[in-house]
């Protein structure tokens, strides 16, 4: 089993890497049908892990986006999140930006409508991005939440 | 051991939203045991694919930035009553579960 999850981990990231690098393949592509660890990591910044995910990172903000979040919330265990977009979207992600893990969730979408909605953990208090790809490019916007007690374990 | 998961289709305009609640911990394997002082192997839901009519409209990927019991939604389209509505997911050690609907 590890030996599984570890070849899994490094073909990802070996696919992503030639990806991103030869700007050929598009690795949304191939990420659609595998789940991608790297996307998760912790220590890594909103971009990278946008980038295995998403396999993009350039964001631009976007008024047809609309985030329905509390605007503090008290228990950062359980922070209710829901995305609303009037773009053809492809795929809906949410970030919370200081979190170990930015990403906490993204879904892939063929024939859904434009909302997602999920309850995330946050550590503290942050900006939270709704990144939504439409059209091969990537839309966001952003709400700050703030956290007075943490939930990202500890 | 099965986990109960839920499943829940709200009608909202001509569109309907679809919310699926799954008991699940969502460790992320940084939290210690207050008794053993040993961490809690993570296991969280890595993915979760929604099919209407058979086709999946949607496939949301996740880790333990996800809380616990997880309350993911999502929307389909153009559903007409009857129509089938599936849901299974998966998480890091290997479980799964589903659940199945229908529109009313």
């Amino acid at each position: 089993m590890k030996r599984r999850t570890f070849l899994k981990g490094s073909l990802t990231s070996g696919v992503l890497a030639v990806a991103a690098g030869a700007g050929l393949l598009k690795p949304s592509q191939v990420l659609a049908a595998a789940y991608s660890e790297a996307a998760f990591k912790t220590e890594i910044s909103a971009e990278e892990a946008l980038k295995a995910a998403l396999g993009m990172s350039d964001m631009s903000d976007s008024g047809d986006i609309q985030i329905k979040a509390p605007l503090q919330a008290e228990n950062g265990a359980v922070v209710p999140i829901k995305v609303q977009t009037s773009l053809p979207a492809e795929a809906i992600a949410i970030v919370a930006v200081k979190n170990p893990a930015p990403l906490t969730t993204y879904v892939n979408l063929d024939g859904a409508g434009g909302f997602y909605s999920a309850r995330i953990k946050m550590g503290q208090t942050s900006d939270v991005h709704a990144v939504v790809k439409s059209g091969g490019k990537l839309m966001k916007a952003t709400q700050q939440i703030k956290v007075t007690v943490g939930g990202c374990g500890g | 051991m099965a986990r109960l998961t839920k499943m829940k289709i709200k009608k909202a305009g001509d569109k309907h939203q679809v919310l699926v609640l799954v008991n699940h911990p969502m460790e992320t394997g940084r939290r210690k045991d207050s008794k053993t002082g040993q961490l809690i192997p993570a296991h969280f839901i890595q993915s979760m694919a929604f099919k209407h009519n058979g086709k999946v409209v949607a496939e949301a990927n996740m880790a333990s930035g996800v809380s616990k019991n997880p309350l993911i939604g999502i929307e389909i389209l153009n559903a007409k009553a009857g129509d089938k509505v599936d849901i299974s997911w998966t998480d890091n050690k290997g479980e799964n579960g589903s659940a199945q609907s229908a529109i009313k």
